[in-house]
């Protein structure tokens, strides 16, 4: 009982419930939504493992978008920056035909995570050096940015035929997942390892809960957050080189839509206060997995690409409401006019926000 | 001379004065490349193509006043687009009452987004981010394909051109031209106004001079919603139709118009006739594009970008100057009481 209220308190407990929930749905109702087959080449092959390989670009995103979160900013600009990635990357390895790279593939990759980085920079300039607010100053490269990738691409979808460009979020021979599993994972450590070892989350939490004290306390308080924007650029370029690799193009239009809302929403079901300060990588992580849990679900419903906003605006709302001190009050308020029906109505409340989940 | 120039950065009205020169610049610019800028319709043509923005844009100035921000303006424009479609479309009520309707729905929606901003104290970006994807899902879950409006009297309204003598403008622009001139006196005359340039100069120091913050904060809300809906219906004028992409991105360009106007996204200055300015400078951009022939329209996007980061700069240096010379001027205030009234606007 003691470790059931432990973890009920923890910041973990609502995005593993959420995804628990997802899960047994699909257990339910999908058929072999469990079963996980090798197939003869020795690829992993099942709905999990789909679910894990889509929602990789998501984790890699919501990493960046944690930490820039955490410094009680925003990053809009992550969905536009995955296509300029994406763009970069096709471009540079060209869509000849005959399958032959105009450009070695490293090349291409680097250059691709580059740009992001570049353009994580260019909003951490706004930001930390002009101060203009994080929204507006990612805003203007969530709306031109897509403008810059259509002109790289000439607007046009440039198809990839390049065989190992598939590689990236596809299986590499005798590896029984996909690399872009791996390339979130290593990304996941990487994370972990700087917390670990390093100051920079405390850095990045002081600056968050409050900028002024954390200058006096001798922070370089520019330097973070210009840092932790570029940081969330190279996740964004990341992602974009997986996310071009899925589906082996450059799309300008598509690439990425509607990834910063996904990202913002893993990190608030993560537990992270959209208002800054404490953070939880590993929330963000498993936010991120459950959000793609809940795309699948929805597209097995029938739910198509354009007709989802719907539902995750509700869970966004949601979930900030659930954050946001003023509800609680409020909620407190209620729960002690009502104590005596208080433990059903806990149970009829939070039940209603999983459904809504 | 120097404290001239520098009063002159200190007025309210510095910003706007820069953009109505870049705005006769480019103009000039255009009349002297091309000849066809000469001519008096292309010049009316900025109000035709761009009512709808203008009227988003006036709802968006709205809320960057009070310090906030609508993100969902382009996407509740596509709603209301595509319901009054749907209801033309699909139903038999009248014109009248569906145009009514797609009304009250675009400023409920906003003044929804605006009271759980203000009551439960959450930041207006994320809230209205998700009220934007939450309409623009809602317009796919209506249709995904283009519904076309053949409504006889909606069409002949759309076609319907006023004849100014030296050209034509529509009935669309006429609305913005009326809204633009409500909102400045709202904002400029009433106490209405005056309450929301209070809440963005200080919300606390608002409350605490006992202005009703949250009303005025969910109204502008509201109003927002209001503007946008007005602008689905210039829109649909335009168009004819109703799809789930009409306005992508709009909310950006109606932003920058403001911003470009002179409206402070720190809140507490905004002006709006600037922000009609904004919205020209981004049309004359358009018709540069259009008149050119061979750049593609994304130059647009990345042209309003660049001019936004421009003038959110050219704001923060401003700021601090202004800051700078406040404080000056407080220093010299006990040997030359007078000026410090100056200073203070």
């Amino acid at each position: 009982m003691d470790m059931l209220k432990k973890f009920s308190g923890s910041s973990l407990f609502l995005p593993v419930v959420a995804l628990s929930v997802l899960l047994i749905f699909n257990t339910l109702f999908v058929d072999g939504f469990l079963t996980i087959q090798m197939t003869e080449d020795g690829h992993l092959y099942g709905r999990l493992v789909d679910i894990l390989n889509r929602s990789c670009s998501l984790i890699i995103l919501a990493l960046g978008m944690t930490f820039v979160i955490a410094t009680s900013g925003i990053d809009i600009s992550v969905g536009a920056v995955v296509a300029i990635s994406a763009a970069v990357v096709c471009t540079l390895i060209g869509g000849r035909g005959d399958g032959v790279a105009e450009m070695p593939m490293s090349v291409a990759m680097l250059a691709a995570v580059g740009v992001g980085v570049l353009c994580g920079m260019w909003n951490g300039l706004l930001v930390a050096k002009f101060k203009i607010q994080a929204v507006v100053a990612t805003l203007i490269l969530m709306t031109a940015g897509r403008g810059v990738a259509q002109l790289m691409t000439e607007g046009q979808i440039i198809t990839v035929y390049y065989k190992p460009f598939e590689y990236i979020a596809g299986f590499l021979p005798n590896m029984p997942l996909p690399t872009n599993i791996f390339i979130a994972l290593a990304m996941v450590l990487l994370v972990a390892v700087l917390m670990k070892k390093t100051s920079i989350g405390l850095f990045v939490q002081s600056v968050g809960i409050n900028p002024t004290a954390a200058r006096y306390a001798g922070i370089n308080v520019t330097m973070v957050i210009f840092l932790v924007y570029a940081f969330s650029g190279l996740c964004a370029g990341v992602s974009g080189l997986i996310e071009s690799s899925l589906i082996r193009a450059a799309d300008a239009n598509n690439a990425g839509l509607n990834m910063e809302m996904d990202a913002i929403l893993a990190v608030a079901l993560g537990g992270t206060l959209l208002s800054g300060g404490k953070f939880y990588v590993g929330g963000s992580v498993i936010g991120a997995i459950t959000i793609q849990t809940l795309t699948t679900t929805m597209y097995a419903l029938g739910v198509s690409a354009d007709q989802l906003p719907v539902v995750k605006a509700a869970a966004v709302i949601i979930i900030c409401l659930i954050q946001s001190k003023k509800a609680q009050e409020m909620f407190d308020k209620w729960k002690a006019s009502r104590h005596s029906q208080q433990k059903n109505d806990n149970k009829a409340v939070f039940g209603k926000a999983v459904k809504q989940l | 001379m120097s404290s001239k120039l520098n009063q002159m950065i200190a007025s309210k009205y510095f910003s706007f004065f820069v953009t109505l020169a870049l705005f006769v610049i480019l103009y000039g610019a255009g009349m002297a490349i091309y000849k066809g800028f000469m001519r008096p319709q292309v010049f009316l043509n900025l109000f035709i193509d761009n009512a709808a923005l203008i009227i988003v844009t006036i709802g968006i100035t709205f809320t960057l006043i009070i310090a906030g921000i609508d993100l969902s303006v382009g996407a509740v424009l596509a709603l209301v687009c595509m319901v009054l479609a749907w209801l033309l479309a699909n139903t038999g009520i009248p014109l009248g009452l569906a145009v009514l309707l797609v009304l009250v729905m675009g400023t409920v929606f906003g003044a929804v987004q605006g009271y759980i901003i203000t009551k439960f104290d959450l930041q207006p970006f994320i809230i209205t981010l998700a009220g934007m994807f939450f309409c623009r899902g809602l317009t796919a879950v209506i249709s995904q394909d283009t519904i076309q409006i053949v409504n006889p009297d909606w069409v002949a309204l759309a076609s319907y051109r006023i004849d100014l003598g030296v050209g034509f403008i529509s009935i669309g622009a006429v609305v913005a031209l009326i809204m633009i001139a409500i909102a400045a006196i709202v904002l400029g005359f009433t106490k209405f106004g005056r309450a929301v340039f209070a809440i963005g100069g200080s919300e606390s120091s608002a409350a605490l001079m006992g202005l009703p913050v949250f009303r005025t904060k969910v109204m502008v809300y509201a109003i927002s919603g209001f503007c946008a809906s007005m602008g689905g219906l210039a829109y649909s004028l335009i168009m004819l139709t109703g799809y789930n992409l009409h306005g992508l991105g709009m909310e950006m360009d109606a932003i920058a118009s403001s911003v470009i106007g002179g409206t402070l996204l720190t809140g507490g200055v905004g002006f709006i006739p600037g922000a009609l300015i904004g919205v020209l400078i981004q049309g004359v951009i358009l018709t540069f594009i259009s008149f050119q022939g061979t750049l593609s329209a994304w130059w647009t996007k990345i042209v309003v970008g660049a001019l936004l980061c421009v003038f959110i700069i050219m704001q923060a240096l401003i700021t601090e100057q202004k800051s700078k010379l406040s404080s000056k001027r407080s220093m010299e205030d006990n040997n030359n009481p007078p000026q410090a009234a100056t200073a203070a606007q």
